[in-house]
């Protein structure tokens, strides 16, 4: 049996009843990282020595565990992860992505990494990244492109490429990223595994670099929804270091409803007719209606739905996300971390360190933001990006009063060819265009795949719904990932 | 309607961000772009919309006001690229 290919459920399992030791999972996976890697790069940084010293202490836990009978109260115990270069592990190298945070160390934790390993995980590496989370391809990362593990021309979707492409080469069982505009939920679908954004304020962000703070999510890769819904469950609720987290209970989640009745009874999923609009590959469309059919084969009813102001959410979001990152990165500025262009005055060692220091993708989102924002246009711009920011939200608001999930594509096209987008930043944002809308609404989405195009590539498919019902989510991704195998198939690289 | 070239120097300016002439003109060209395509929003009426800021639906809580360790000077400056007698170093604000 290879370990890497066992999902992070069978991996707990094997684990706890002693079939394998955490020594030798860790061991498999950076085995399986040193071969693949040169071909994906989907790492930025590797902590083999202290993840394999951790899975010695993990084992030795584990065994005297056994010895009594008893099994660990520590989920997680000895399960490797990776975790995406915007969320800080203390000690380790954290960049964003980005040349103005190299040699950074920072000296905490970020609160979902620090619950996933008070649980017993052991972090193996930092993923790569779109400088700063700001991307749809990880092209925009400082440190070089990562490679779709289905096909190494294309991108593995951004920002959290490095994560998805992980996990979908099974370099490791699960990993973090964050979704400020669809950065879980569009890899996953380009690389063929399942995505989580949670609700706005579910997981703290305490420790996240941070981009727009009105929309960033933590967020969850893996290789099913299963897997996915563990490592929820232990980073989601209340953190006294995030004021944005909500107090709302973590709803139980059930994935079998044992009342004899199809496992999706009851369910009303809503199309929305604005994401099947032209410009949308055929076999996306095809394979995404071939879903729901087997939603509804489950039990659940299908109805036609609109959200109206469907088409506003780019413009809106690329004014409120950059008008953000425009205030949250003026942090960067070689006074009191990363590198500093040494300069004759402290004005000119700002211009020159964020200058030379800032990827383009970066300057081009501070540059918006500052624009919108700035005297004589913030009333036409951000003023009224806020307020169609309503109209977006009361689309949702309205539809779920009518049904309780809406399915949809994450993306108009499966992966595209690195560099196809080149120099033109306008048609790397219309790749967004599905995804947007959640965060603007802050509902939850989950991405989980649905089929191949033509040569081979994922198709992934969302499923929204309202705050904080992340359980319904996981009910109809798992009751589908029980009579499909779409993320059991392995890409041969 | 495109950004001017002084429109450009004067956000860049505002963001503290020191740009060569080759990328004054690229992201005058790709500002405006985006810029075009952003004003499609001004189509709709919101005259009575109130605007949306956060979609959390509970205020945040505040926590007591009291003091507990922070993280400690040293490893906050562990960080910096300059630093004197415990402080960050930058070069004289004021002659």
């Amino acid at each position: 049996m290879d370990l890497t290919d066992l999902t992070l459920k069978q991996a707990i399992s094997t684990l706890h009843h002693g079939e394998t030791s955490s020594r030798e999972l860790t061991r498999a996976c950076l085995a399986r990282i040193e071969q693949l890697e040169p071909s994906l790069h989907a790492f930025l940084y590797l902590a083999a020595d202290s993840a394999m010293s951790q899975a010695d202490a993990a084992d030795r836990e584990l065994a005297a565990l056994r010895r009594i009978n008893s099994q660990s109260t520590k989920l997680l115990l000895g399960v490797p992860l990776a975790i995406k270069d915007v969320l800080t592990v203390e000690g380790l190298p954290c960049t964003a992505g980005s040349k103005i945070l190299e040699g950074f160390i920072p000296p905490f934790t970020a609160t979902a990494v620090k619950r996933l390993q008070e649980s017993g995980a052991i972090v193996i590496g930092k993923t790569n990244t779109d400088e700063f989370a700001m991307g749809s391809s990880t092209e925009n990362s400082a440190y070089g492109v990562t490679h779709n593990p289905w096909d190494t021309s294309r991108v593995p979707g951004g920002s959290s490429g490095g994560s998805a492409a992980a996990v979908a080469a099974r370099l490791i069982p699960a990993a973090l990223g964050t979704d400020t505009g669809g950065s879980v939920r569009q890899p996953a679908s380009f690389c063929g595994v399942t995505g989580l954004k949670p609700t706005y304020g579910r997981v703290s962000r305490y420790g996240l670099v941070a981009y727009g703070s009105s929309l960033d999510c933590v967020g969850v890769l893996a290789r099913t929804a299963e897997d996915v819904a563990i490592l929820y469950t232990i980073m989601a609720g209340r953190d006294p270091l995030d004021a944005t987290t909500a107090g709302a209970p973590v709803s139980r989640i059930e994935f079998v409803v044992a009342d004899g009745r199809p496992p999706l009874g009851g369910l009303r999923i809503g199309i929305p007719r604005e994401y099947f609009v032209s410009g949308i590959q055929a076999e996306v469309e095809a394979g995404v209606r071939q879903a729901v059919s087997m939603l509804e084969g489950l039990g659940a009813e299908i109805h036609e739905i609109s959200l109206p102001h469907t088409e506003y959410a780019l413009p809106v979001y690329y004014i409120l996300a950059p008008a953000e990152a425009s205030a949250n990165l003026a942090r960067y500025d070689g006074i009191r971390y990363g590198p500093r262009i040494q300069a004759e005055s402290m004005w000119d060692i700002f211009y020159r360190t964020r200058g030379s220091k800032f990827g383009a993708e970066v300057e081009r989102r501070i540059m918006l933001g500052t624009y919108a924002l700035s005297a004589g246009y913030y009333d036409a711009y951000y003023g009224q990006a806020q307020k169609v920011r309503t109209l977006i939200k009361r689309d949702f608001e309205q539809a779920f009063e009518q049904i309780d999930a809406i399915a949809a594509p994450v993306a108009p096209t499966t992966a595209f060819p690195i560099g196809a987008h080149g120099d033109d930043p306008l048609a790397m944002y219309l790749e967004d265009v599905f995804t947007l809308p959640a965060n603007l609404a802050g509902v939850p989405g989950l991405a989980f795949p649905v089929g191949f195009d033509g040569t081979g590539l994922p198709v992934g498919m969302q499923l929204m719904v309202p705050h904080f019902r992340e359980d319904v989510l996981f009910r109809m991704a798992h009751a589908y990932q029980q009579v499909t195998d779409w993320q059991a198939q392995k890409p041969r690289i | 309607m495109p950004l001017s070239l002084e429109e450009v120097e004067h956000i860049a300016t505002l963001a503290r961000l020191e740009l060569t002439a080759e990328e004054k003109a690229r992201y005058r060209q790709q500002l405006s772009a985006i810029l075009d395509y952003i004003r499609k929003l001004q189509e709709l009426d919101t005259t009575d919309i109130p605007p949306t800021s956060s979609v959390l639906s509970e205020a945040s809580p505040l926590r007591a006001d009291e003091s507990r360790p922070g993280l400690g000077r040293e490893a906050l400056l562990e960080n910096a690229p300059e630093v004197e007698r415990g402080q960050f170093k930058i070069p004289p604000v004021f002659e």
